[in-house]
């Protein structure tokens, strides 16, 4: 099938239509939860000093105005379910939501990254082409080009895939680590927690289970021969990360909810005749209509936009292949490269301000600028570590002190191993810049951790 | 494909059944009996022996007050100081209604605020048991240091002192004080011992995690940093004043030998009556989980290395960290080490999050 042949395929674009409202929907509970939790307040207002991403340094909190950023993305989640100025409601949305996840980065999970890529895709996606405001208001169309929603199994396939592939380490396969830990930490919960879950042989087989599971289901949810019993495994398997991992979130329902999309046209239809049956004004008979009458035309443009980022998503996850070091000690291209719960670390990190002028020397209190969650996340990644001694540098200096530098104690231990030193002793990690930080101050890990 | 899928389903079943499968090579640790030999063995014993010592400061106290004399003081101070250490062994567990009524913060607060003592005193309407961070320093036992051998000069001056009603009126609340909330702690412990180490209501865990974030805490804050870094000017300048029990001068290094003693007998689980060692002690627990035992003998290891450097110092730390900081640094820097193993190794390893806030500091 050529290229072009392939772009000029139209499909049925229910699918499309219901990932765009179970994803509104996700997105509208998923933030009045975090609101409801407190979380606003002690994430992005509490903090006196915010850990940033790498170029979006000028993305920070904005008072009690983050309030109103959430409200906005409240609002623009409910627009998308409704499909209502659907092109600006999900700009809108993708440019809030994306905002409140660059505002800091101690926040960064593996699933908020998704749903911003997701939103992102979105902006480019008819999905508010049928069951929509706007489409009542204009023409209702049943047929999109096949490539739109490929796009969103695509994208999917790529999270399940590298989360495979990165799950191919020797501590997850042949010491079973990090799930060991956590799972005889489990010991509460009722039946299997202070039985199975105590036993070696279930690590070992939740390891190899969660490895081949995340490498193979995006096959067969690609298949249609294995697609239900496939799709009964994402609801099994997430299922059991939540009562295992509660801490886990939202991200099991979207997953459950986003795998919706392999299914074909005709499940997607139900839904939507199930949803008409309580919105009158939508009832109409699919099946009736014509193939090529009602199918919307997309842009080269967002072809091009579309087939670029999943590209560039594709390579991504690849990029720590790039800086020396290990992944999992120093965290070079660790983030947004779906390495979910491959390590449990811990640290104990202090600074000391070296007066030089005065040579004299204090050590700082992380609490004096840190909430308690800040300094947890803050103490076992380098580059939170090397963003905070900056900041500790301009704070000092502000207060008039010159010719300072910053020295660390940091200590973290790694997947069960003892505690190491994070980054060398009695060196300034004040007065260099990030790349001499990575070169030359953090100890190297002294062990191996296979992988491919 | 298909048998991929059913081996996959295979996998995800077995992991989540839990029927009758042959248990393999470990036996699952039994963390209620660690729970109830700890609260039986050691917290309850810890505080009863408290209560004790603190009765006979009590009848000593009662005494002194009908009667003050200089040998009526002095068997007082000696009384104050057994109470002071057996305290020790009971400041880290801020459990309960000890975390309710901020019982270690009423007890062991210091520096004392001698200011606001005397404005306490003058205040009609005063109320300590009220939570009230301004009013943890004008109590418990820094305060009665400060009655017992500051407020004057000589005996004699204090015995003056202490003769004046208010004073005395004052000493008299601080001493009922400590004494109705240990009782209020203790009834606590004895009547809800079997729902602290029961796993029906998927409590343990949080009971366990509680315990062992009370004891990292302490070791963190009780002991490194108030006792030893604080004064040692670790974050500031050196504060000599900041030393505990500062007024009676001689007893602040052997407060915090004892602190760090009840910190190792607590890994252990040692009974307290019997100091015989437990199976069920955060010691075997971390030997459960960490199979080649590297991990509790390098706290151990770490706890007898710090003993030994507190017991080079002087036994007036005020006086060692105003004349040879440096020893008092190496102690810190000692104790700093179980710190990181505690709270990094130790922690991870349980699975537990750190949950309170970093305690370095005031």
């Amino acid at each position: 099938m050529s290229l072009n042949k392939y772009l000029n395929t139209y499909v049925n674009n229910s699918p499309l239509i219901v990932f765009r409202i179970l994803f509104g929907l996700l997105i509208f509970f998923s933030q009045i939860r975090f609101w409801h939790k407190g979380w606003i307040e002690s994430i992005y207002i509490d903090p006196v000093f915010h850990f940033s991403y790498y170029w979006f340094s000028w993305v920070k909190p904005i008072g009690d105005y983050t309030y109103l950023l959430f409200i906005i993305c409240l609002i623009s989640s409910l627009f998308i379910v409704i499909g209502f100025k659907y092109r600006v409601s999900s700009l809108i949305l993708f440019l809030s939501y994306t905002y409140i996840e660059l505002m800091d980065k101690t926040t960064y999970l593996n699933h908020y990254y998704l749903v911003s890529l997701i939103l992102f895709m979105l902006i480019f996606l008819p999905a508010s082409s049928r069951f929509s405001i706007d489409s009542l208001k204009t023409t209702d169309f049943y047929f999109v080009p096949r490539w739109t929603i490929d796009s969103l199994k695509i994208m999917l396939c790529i999270v399940y895939f590298h989360a495979g592939i990165a799950k191919v380490n020797s501590d997850w396969l042949l010491s079973a680590q990090p799930l060991k830990i956590w799972l005889l930490g489990n010991y509460d919960i009722p039946l299997i927690g202070d039985t199975l879950l105590q036993q070696n042989w279930v690590h070992y087989a939740m390891s190899w289970g969660g490895m081949l599971y995340d490498i193979l289901i995006p096959f067969l949810l690609l298949i249609p021969k294995t697609r239900n019993s496939a799709f009964l495994l994402v609801i099994i398997f997430h299922v059991l990360t939540k009562i295992l991992f509660p801490a886990i979130g939202m991200f099991p329902f979207i997953m459950i909810f986003g795998c919706l999309v392999f299914f074909d046209y005709k499940f997607h239809e139900k839904i939507i005749q199930f949803i008409s049956k309580y919105l009158k004004k939508f009832q109409k008979n699919i099946f009736t209509i014509k193939k090529n009458e009602f199918k919307i035309k997309t842009s080269l443009f967002s072809v091009f936009i579309i087939g670029f980022f999943l590209f560039i998503q594709f390579l991504l996850p690849l990029r720590h292949n790039l800086y020396d070091g290990e992944l999992f000690w120093t965290e070079r291209g660790y983030r947004f490269s779906w390495r979910v719960m491959l390590v449990e670390k811990k640290g104990f990190t202090e600074f000391k301000l070296v007066d030089n002028g005065n040579s004299s020397s204090f050590y700082i209190k992380n609490e004096d600028h840190l909430t308690d969650f800040q300094e947890k996340q803050m103490s076992f990644q380098p580059d939170f570590i090397k963003e905070f001694a900056d900041y500790l540098g301009d704070f000092y200096k502000a207060k008039g002190y010159s010719n300072i530098e910053i020295h660390v104690n940091s200590y973290v231990t790694l997947n069960g191993r003892r505690s190491k030193r994070l980054i060398k002793r009695d060196t300034d990690i004040l007065n260099i810049d990030k790349k001499t930080f990575y070169k030359n101050c953090i100890i190297p890990f002294g062990d191996e951790i296979k992988k491919i | 494909m298909k048998k991929i899928l059913k081996t996959l389903i295979l996998f995800i079943f077995i992991s989540c059944s839990d029927n009758n499968i042959e248990q393999d090579n470990v036996d699952s640790f039994d963390r209620s009996s660690l729970l109830i030999e700890l609260a039986n063995n050691l917290i309850i014993p810890a505080h009863d022996n408290f209560a004790l010592n603190f009765s006979v400061f009590e009848i000593d106290f009662e005494r002194f007050s009908s009667d003050l004399s200089i040998p009526n003081l002095q068997k007082l101070r000696s009384s104050f100081i057994d109470s002071y250490m057996a305290w020790q062994h009971v400041e880290m567990f801020n459990i309960g209604k000890a975390e309710e009524i901020f019982y270690n913060l009423k007890t062991n607060s210091y520096p004392t605020n001698i200011l606001r003592i005397e404005a306490n005193m003058n205040n009609n309407g005063l109320d300590l048991d009220i939570p009230n961070e301004n009013n943890y320093p004008t109590q418990g036992f820094p305060a009665i240091d400060y009655f017992l051998f500051g407020i004057s000069e000589t005996d004699e001056m204090i015995l003056n002192e202490l003769s004046d009603a208010t004073n005395l009126n004052y000493l008299n609340l601080l001493v009922q004080k400590i004494s109705t909330n240990t009782e209020s702690v203790i009834n606590f412990w004895k009547n809800n011992t079997q729902d602290f180490a029961n796993s029906a209501d998927g409590s343990q865990s949080s009971n366990l995690n509680m315990l062992a974030n009370d004891f990292v805490y302490y070791y963190e804050k009780g002991l490194r940093a108030n006792k030893i870094g604080i004064p040692a000017g670790r974050w500031s300048n050196k504060l000599p004043n900041n030393v505990e029990s500062f007024y009676s001068k001689i007893h602040s290094k052997n407060l915090a030998i004892e602190g760090l003693k009840a910190s190792k007998n607590f890994f252990l689980g040692l009974n307290f009556n019997t100091g015989a060692p437990s199976d069920y002690s955060f010691r075997t627990y971390i030997d459960y989980l960490d199979t080649e035992n590297s991990l509790s003998n390098l706290i151990i290891e770490s706890f007898d290395n710090s003993m030994s450097k507190l017991q080079i110092l002087s036994d007036d730390f005020s006086h060692q960290v105003a004349n040879n900081n440096s020893q008092m640094l190496e102690a810190y820097d000692a104790i700093q080490e179980g710190v990181v193993y505690l709270k990094t190794d130790m922690l991870s390893l349980l699975s537990i999050s750190v949950d309170y806030m970093d305690a370095d500091g005031d």
